[in-house]
């Protein structure tokens, strides 16, 4: 039998498929319809100081082989998170990252600290990049120094894995993966949505009711490949694969191009059992490979680097 | 919750009102325990993704094992259902959503849809026969051509065009009929557009009558992950409840329309 587990820090997972925030709610509302104990680790929605409504509808919209979201970091909040949702979370046995969305560097160490002192946190991921608010989110995650910043002040607060997500929404997210890895931070994620929107040309409005939002589903694939791709060339840790994965092929894919994990999002919409499928699929395509390790995929692309147009600014 | 995730096998497809179609799915598991106002979020295709997502229809009619949904092609999505040939396999995620509350004490009905409104109202009828109350029924449609009243009991119908039953809107026809009779310990229910659904609440806050809506929402998962789906509150501290989980069905005034 192929080996699926991995580990990052002090962490083992079962094998290395997540399921992204946003996608999962806080992990204990679908087990009729998925067995979260097959999964490598449940990313939780972001959480935040105090509970969050989100944004008024329409939060979300189909678009071509994808769908735009703006719901606006719509969560509980960390108090009631760890009060009503961790105790069901800590019965399970996969693992359980919290993600954290804040409008200030202070709130994000706040936020962290509450969660640090809990049992059942894994390992966290810092969410710099949402698209859909005013404060924090992309501020910080298009800002160089602001990512290293955070990543700085929350390293210091925990030796748990520290994993900081990152957006495509930038020229030269290499930079941003950099920053992160001087910082502490021990993997990045790699990619949030893509700033896109959509009109409804009967009324002439956008179809958002805050008119841009994030871009996600098998459309943004390919480029979420070139940046995972592009990390890997610049940095040595960890990379996990996020960008419109469907299938364990998909997968594959990611991890080929120098992701050691991937998240599954926009597909827990449309099949709720597809990430256990892709769990088993990336163990089968290893096994038919001869690999005795799922790990012999990771960064296996072969290409010469010298064809590379991403050498110039690497 | 429990909710299943199974492939059902089209057994039918037929046009009953012009642009309305009902198709017929055999899934014995979710037929069940399907309950009146909840609803099935369908895969429309496999293996690729135009369109991406699900799409939700309320449950129609559930004849055992069987289910009907009841459609009008209104874009990508339906027209791909009505495409569908006997025999195909849809993925279907259900039984989904809070269902109509038929258990409360009342002892009658009063149905009120609005065109593809009427969709629940099969399922609905039965559960409230079977529990011994009486269902009156009033229809809207845009002409006598657009009704559907199959499986129904009592209907009264209002047209755009005065082809069938009174010209006017339905909550016009409901309201001058309430008016004119106010049937015993009685319960609205509505469903259809949400201009209709506003004047009906705003009616049955009028008349002092308890009234349950279903709502329609833009929904991604169907599942209450997502958070696509919101409405807003009219009291207690959350701002938004979800129409996918918290409802479809909801106290009129328990929602901001």
């Amino acid at each position: 039998m192929v080996k699926s587990s991995f580990r990052l820090g002090d962490v083992e997972f079962a094998n290395r498929v997540f399921v992204a925030s946003g996608t999962f709610g806080y992990g204990d509302e679908t087990g009729d319809l998925v067995d979260p104990d097959r999964l490598g680790a449940i990313i939780t929605k972001s959480l935040s100081w105090k509970p969050r409504d989100g944004n008024p509808p329409p939060r979300i919209v189909e678009t071509a082989s994808g769908m735009l979201n703006s719901i606006g970091l719509a969560n509980i909040g960390v108090h009631e998170f760890i009060e009503k949702r961790l105790p069901h979370l800590r019965t399970l046995r996969t693992r359980v990252i919290a993600n954290i969305a804040a409008s200030s560097i202070q709130e994000y160490c706040d936020v962290l600290n509450l969660l640090e002192a809990q049992e059942g946190i894994d390992a966290f991921e810092i969410n710099v990049s949402c698209p859909n608010v005013k404060e924090g989110g992309l501020s910080f995650g298009t800002n160089v120094e602001l990512t290293r910043e955070i990543t700085r002040q929350l390293r210091r607060l925990t030796r748990r894995p520290l994993i900081v997500k990152l957006t495509p929404n930038v020229t030269h997210i290499s930079e941003f993966a950099r920053a992160a890895r001087d910082a502490g931070a021990d993997a990045v994620s790699v990619i949030n949505t893509l700033i896109g929107m959509a009109v409804d040309i009967q009324t002439a409005r956008p179809r958002l009711s805050t008119v841009t939002g994030g871009l996600s589903g098998p459309a943004i694939k390919p480029i979420a490949l070139a940046k995972v791709y592009e990390v890997s060339k610049a940095v040595d840790i960890p990379i996990i694969g996020i960008g419109g994965i469907g299938s364990a092929e998909d997968a594959v894919e990611f991890l080929m191009v120098g992701a050691s994990a991937v998240q599954i999002g926009t597909m827990n919409f449309v099949d709720p059992a597809a990430s256990v499928r892709i769990v088993d699929g990336i163990a089968a395509f290893a096994e038919a490979q001869g690999y005795a390790d799922v790990a012999s995929i990771v960064g296996s692309l072969k290409a010469d680097v010298s064809y590379s147009v991403l050498q110039s600014w690497l | 919750m429990n909710r299943f995730q199974r492939g059902a096998r089209l057994i039918r497809l037929e046009e009953v009102a012009e642009g309305t179609y009902v198709l017929a799915l055999e899934c014995a598991e979710i037929a069940q325990r399907t309950l009146p106002g909840q609803f099935v979020n369908v895969r429309l295709q496999e293996g690729s993704w135009g369109p991406l997502l699900r799409r939700p229809f309320s449950v129609s009619r559930v004849d055992g094992n069987v289910l009907e949904l009841l459609f009008n092609i209104v874009g990508a999505g339906t027209r791909l259902m009505a495409s569908r040939r006997s025999g195909d396999i849809l993925d279907l995620l259900g039984p989904l959503g809070k269902p109509f509350g038929t258990e409360t004490p009342f002892e009658t009905a009063i149905l009120v849809g609005g065109g593809l409104g009427v969709a629940p109202f099969p399922i609905l009828t039965a559960d409230l026969r079977r529990r011994g109350r009486s269902v009156e029924t009033y229809l809207g449609a845009r002409t006598e051509r657009h009704l559907c009243r199959r499986h129904l009991e009592n209907v009264l119908v209002a047209t755009d065009d005065g082809t069938a039953g009174e010209r006017g809107t339905v909550v016009e026809l409901v309201r001058r009929h309430l008016h004119d009779r106010m049937p015993a310990r009685p319960k609205i229910f509505g469903c259809g557009p949400t201009p209709m659904l506003k004047a009906l609440a705003s009616m049955s806050l009028q008349l002092g009558v308890e009234c349950e809506l279903s709502l329609e929402g833009d929904m991604a998962c169907g599942i209450g992950i997502c958070q696509g789906c919101p409405v807003e509150r009219t009291s207690g501290s959350k701002k938004y409840a979800l129409v996918c989980t918290d409802g479809p069905t909801f106290h009129a005034q328990d929602v901001r329309l």
